[in-house]
């Protein structure tokens, strides 16, 4: 566009003059080249248009010359196959002769006349030449007037060109005022040394250096937007201002753009500000800033994209730079955001954020912003994560603290029984909906329409480190944790934790290992594909420590229910006087209280665990009293024998060996089922009992109450065990050790006993 | 190689009370004291002959009553305390007195044991401590480095410390001290330990453990709910002066440094009834042994808490006092605590559990039923720590 339309207009007439007749004509004008730059444009640019315009110009004036012969040479072509011709020649062929004659004839005709063509032609040659001749120098005169009144053009521009560019200055046509100058300055720089030039030159400085100072001064201001801020940078490069100083203004001018879009966004960010969600707040840091960043560097790669690799590193590390402060201000933001439960607005957040910054990404792979935006989304995507299982955690607790105050409050309201099977089941559900709220919350980061969900972190290690290990499985374990550590609960002694608690919590971590574990991780594992090849965690051993876990609590129950009842026993046995006590009348209080809190533990248990297997009783098992004292047993049982090192007296021996042929593991693990759970309460109260009764000395009333009471425990008991047996041999025991521990040991009569015993 | 087989021996009647002779260094000799409500009580002096596997005993009338504690003293062989129930018929008071067995039982005088079992000799009784004003009595427990003057009593909530003069002839009350509290605090045992001089002493009462200091009597350390529940058995690390072993009711065996009594350094939980008996070895005290009313003794290598947690190293800080018998070293990982054997040769609870003086591989246990059974550490554990 450049050339050919400054030609054009510097040498409006000299197109179609010096050209009609002869292209090179006009480069061989020999006044010291001085046209060379303007013509050689000329000759290039209009060169076709010109001497095609010339040759019709000439055609013309032929036609005007020829008059009439115009027609002529078309009838001298050749004659084509004409239809008339043919048509003469077929009726001909009776007389041959005549034909002959008439062509023959007829080529006569057409030499004659091809014979005045020549001289015709030879008189327009004639003509023409002397025509030429005629115009010849007036065409000459012309042609150099021409040339004389381009080149007056061109000092008239070079003369008028100050006054033109102040006025395009003044003017803000800086486009105009750069174009001239940069057509006029090489002639200048040439002919510097022509004073007149050089006035001329001086004076274009000056208004240049204006020029580019007013264009420095608009670029600085910044005010007036990138795109036109790009033409100033186009300007100033044209008037060959050095490019890198300009790449350092052009980018200090964006920094300052960039810096005021993050200085508002750190003001949205504020103290405690009533902040806009965060949705908003990446909104308007994808439109404000990483869109400004965008167009920055698109510019930029434009403006500069001669400079090469150094103009490269330049962006790029300006980019890095403004996009780490814009990575803190987004991170910080989303900080803020971690305590907050909605995780859609999140992550469509997260998800703006993230696309926003795969356009800058893209335009500049150098600065890896995009791979700094996938981190900061994998990062929040992990501490999201790390959110739920605390909430999980924390909605564990609080079901707890809501199972304590259901126990504790029923009891007030004077309800029997607080519906522990209601309460594992709300438990149970209230947790399951959390997880499966959890799931769908943090599902949303791999759904496919968000930007980041084809990203490898989460495709793969999200899915089965993030989520199925680090949520669910953390989740599964964090809770026996938590059940576990009621076992160890310094409280040992009074019991901080309700026992039934111990008991819902061991029915949840049993109810979890036969079922609810594969349940939650099938449908972890369906709805996150799980493409990771990284071991995750078996059910199998998830459900085993589940299991553990519901051992552990179980056990503890009964230690705890047992030491209740351990500790009634102790106290009533502790604090009696057994010497000083009358014959026995009744079965003291506290048995009969023992045997209402069995049943208690029994019912309570009962609720949440099964039966259980029971060895095949004997039909009469509670019609059996300790007779057994009164009469076999005690016969050898005090008859000294010194022998050394001699086994006791057989009897006394068999005794114990039957006693003891299983051994009684008091404290020893239960199994799953109610009545193993009531065997070891029981247990763990007979032979505490038994333990207690060791240690005092009874006189022969005290003895016949322990006779009582043991009978009847032995009543009520039984029922409770897994094997009666079990109960006879401690409850004979401790009626046996009684005996031993009583200087004057007079058992009391069966039958009185079992008539003390069914009277209650 | 095999280990050799447990050494049993019944006593006639139920026996609670085992005590190694403590001043005797030689012999392997165990007492134990008996409880019978109608007959005679008898001390039983049990000599193992570790060569031929051989037990002789020796049997002394203890006529005042069932004996409910047997402590030997630390410097004369032929010194003990007890403590028993005098028969009485409306109220059991538990008394301490401190005897001299006869002169002919003292080591050395090794006559035919054969007819020993129909003579049964009589304890000289050397003085009563007198507790009328004290309540019952729940344990002696003698200086353990003094020259057997010293002994301290716990009778329910009085902490007493005994002078004896005259040839312990005379038992003079030096100081006491006395808990007090609402309810019935109860001592229910006491050690002395063998560090600081011989100026400390710990209690246990209900779920407690309490150090004194025994010259001026009063506290210096409280260890509140040590135990879930009662606190029956502690002992001091022979080797290692702030830690101290504590037994009870809640199946657990707690070790402490009474430095810091927030926290047991270690609990195990072996047993699966109450703990009554915890002893720590008197020369290799990685090896505790325990004994519990689950019938059971346990003997466990509680080695990364003892004086010797990574076995004897060379490189250990100088060792040239200690008695060094392994002279290399061999490269492996620190052992880790473990329980080492499980005894099972008693049928009923066992009461008492103690190591002998002489020979630090063996120790004695003692169940209700009257069975004393004399146990080894397994060889190969022995080998292990020596070389």
């Amino acid at each position: 566009m450049a050339p050919g339309s400054a030609s054009s207009q510097f040498f409006p007439s000299l197109t179609p003059v010096g050209c009609s007749w002869s292209d090179g004509g006009c480069s061989r004008w020999t006044w010291p080249g001085v046209w060379n730059w303007g013509l050689s444009g000329g000759a290039r640019g209009g060169g076709p248009g010109a001497s095609a315009e010339g040759a019709r110009d000439a055609e013309d004036l032929l036609r005007s010359l020829g008059g009439g012969e115009r027609g002529a040479p078309r009838r001298v072509g050749p004659p084509g196959p004409d239809g008339s011709q043919r048509g003469t020649l077929r009726p001909g062929s009776v007389p041959g002769q005549d034909t002959i004659r008439k062509m023959k004839n007829d080529f006569r005709k057409m030499e004659d006349e091809m014979d005045r063509l020549a001289t015709n032609m030879a008189v327009i040659t004639d003509f023409s030449a002397r025509i030429s001749a005629t115009l010849q120098d007036r065409h000459e005169r012309i042609t150099k007037l021409a040339g004389v009144h381009a080149l007056l053009r061109k000092l008239q521009f070079l003369f008028e060109l100050p006054s033109c560019l102040t006025k395009c200055v003044e003017l803000g046509a800086y486009g105009q005022a750069v174009r001239y100058q940069g057509r006029a300055r090489a002639v200048l720089q040439q002919y510097q040394h022509l004073p007149s030039f050089r006035a001329i030159q001086d004076d274009c400085q000056v208004i240049t250096a204006r020029l580019a100072q007013q264009l420095r001064q608009r670029f600085r201001e910044g005010g007036s937007g990138a795109p036109e801020q790009a033409e100033c940078v186009e300007l100033l490069l044209a008037l060959g201002e050095p490019a890198e100083e300009l790449c350092d203004e052009f980018l200090a001018n964006a920094r300052g753009r960039l810096e005021a879009e993050l200085r508002s966004l750190e003001a949205e960010l504020g103290p405690s500000p009533p902040a806009p969600d965060v949705l908003e707040f990446t909104d308007h840091g994808g439109s404000g800033f990483v869109g400004g960043l965008c167009q920055v560097a698109s510019a930029y790669q434009e403006l500069f994209a001669a400079q090469g690799a150094a103009g490269a590193e330049k962006l790029t590390a300006f980019a890095q730079e403004l996009g780490g402060r814009y990575f803190a201000l987004v991170e910080r933001r989303l900080a803020q955001e971690q305590g907050s439960g909605d995780n859609s607005l999140l992550v469509r957040a997260l998800d703006r954020f993230h696309r926003r910054l795969r356009a800058p990404g893209a335009l500049l792979a150098a600065a890896g912003l995009a791979e700094a935006a996938t981190e900061i989304v994998e990062r929040v995507a992990r501490e999201r994560l790390g959110h739920h299982l605390q909430g999980l955690r924390a909605a564990f607790l609080g079901c707890l603290t809501d199972v304590r105050q259901a126990l504790a409050a029923p009891r007030l309201a004077g309800k029997e029984g607080p519906g522990l099977a209601e309460l594992l089941a709300n438990v149970a559900s209230s947790i399951l909906s959390h997880i499966k709220a959890s799931l769908a919350a943090v599902h949303l980061f791999t759904a496919k329409e968000v930007s980041f969900s084809n990203k490898p972190y989460f495709r793969g290690e999200f899915c089965s480190q993030g989520v199925r290990e680090g949520l669910i499985v953390g989740f599964i374990r964090s809770m026996c944790q938590t059940a576990q550590s009621f076992c160890d609960s310094p409280g040992e002694k009074g019991g901080a934790t309700p026992p039934a608690l111990l008991l819902l919590l061991s029915r949840l971590c049993l109810d979890y290992e036969t079922a609810t574990i594969s349940y939650i991780l099938t449908l972890t594992d369906e709805q996150f594909l799980v493409q990771d090849q990284s071991p995750v965690t078996p059910v199998s051993t998830l459900c085993a420590e589940a299991r553990e876990t519901a051992r552990r609590l179980l056990t503890h129950y009964v230690k705890v229910q047992g030491l209740v009842i351990s500790q009634m026993l102790r106290k009533s046995v502790e604090t009696r006087d057994w010497l000083s006590t009358l014959e026995p009348r009744n079965v003291r209080a506290v048995m009969k209280r023992v045997v209402e809190d069995t049943t208690a533990i029994d019912v309570q248990v009962g609720l949440l665990y099964e039966e259980g297997v029971r060895k095949a009783q004997s039909s009469d098992s509670s019609k059996r009293t300790f007779s057994v004292y009164s009469s076999s047993r005690q016969q050898g049982r005090y008859a000294p024998s010194y022998t050394p090192s001699a086994p006791m007296d057989t009897n006394l021996l068999s005794n114990i060996q039957k006693l003891f042929s299983e051994r009684i593991d008091v404290f020893s693990p239960v199994e799953f089922n109610k009545v193993s759970v009531l065997t070891g309460i029981i247990k763990i109260s007979l032979k505490t009992l038994l333990e207690c009764v060791r240690l005092r000395t009874f006189g022969r009333f005290g003895l016949q109450q322990v006779q009582v009471d043991c009978h009847f425990l032995q009543l009520y008991l039984w029922r409770f065990v897994a094997d009666e047996e079990l109960v006879h041999l401690l409850l004979d025991e401790v009626v046996a050790s009684a005996a031993l521990r009583c200087p004057d040991p007079v058992p009391m009569e069966p039958s009185v006993v079992e008539v003390i015993c069914e009277r209650g | 190689m095999e280990d050799d087989a447990p050494v049993i021996y019944g006593l006639e009647f139920q026996a609670r009370a085992l005590t190694p002779q403590t001043a005797e260094t030689d012999a392997i000799r165990f007492l134990v004291g008996t409880q019978s409500l109608k007959y005679d009580n008898q001390i039983h002096i049990i000599d193992f002959d570790d060569e031929n596997n051989i037990i002789n005993k020796n049997v002394l009338l203890h006529q005042v009553g069932e004996i409910w504690h047997i402590s030997t003293s630390p410097a004369d062989r032929g010194v003990l305390a007890t403590c028993y129930n005098k028969p009485s018929d409306s109220k059991v008071l538990t008394c301490a007195a401190v005897w001299r067995m006869p002169k002919e039982l003292e080591p050395g005088s090794h006559e035919s044991p054969d007819d020993s079992s129909s003579t049964a000799h009589t304890l000289e009784l050397l003085c009563h401590l007198d507790n009328t004003a004290h309540g019952s009595m729940a344990c002696v427990t003698w200086e353990p480095t003094g020259d057997g003057k010293r002994v301290i009593s716990l009778a329910d909530n009085h902490i007493l410390l005994w002078d004896l003069q005259e040839s312990s002839s005379q038992a003079v009350l030096a100081s006491s001290a006395s808990l007090e509290g609402k309810g019935q605090l109860k001592f229910t045992s006491g050690r002395w330990s063998p560090h600081h001089t011989g100026t400390q002493v710990a209690t246990a009462n209900d779920t407690t453990i309490r150090g004194w200091d025994t010259r001026s009597m009063s506290q210096i350390y409280c260890i509140e709910n040590a135990h879930g529940q009662l606190v029956r058995d502690l002992d001091f690390n022979p080797n290692k002066q702030y830690y101290l072993a504590s037994c009870g009711d809640d199946c657990k065996v707690k070790f402490w440094d009474t430095r810091n009594v927030t926290e047991p350094v270690k609990t195990l939980e072996e047993h699966s009834h109450w703990v009554w008996n915890v002893r720590y070895n008197h020369s290799h005290d990685q090896l505790v042994l325990t004994g519990s009313s689950d019938s059971r003794v346990i003997l466990t290598n509680m080695v990364s808490i003892s004086s010797e947690p990574f076995g004897h190293l060379v490189d250990d800080d100088d060792l040239s006092d200690q008695e060094e018998r392994r002279p290399e070293e061999k490269s492996q990982e620190p052992p880790q605590d473990s329980v080492i054997a499980t005894y099972e040769e008693h049928e009923d609870s066992v009461y008492a559990v103690d190591w002998s003086s002489a020979d630090p591989w063996l120790f004695a246990s003692l169940s209700y039923d009257g069975r004393l059974v004399i146990n080894r550490v397994p060889r190969a554990l022995k080998y292990h720590i020596l070389l």
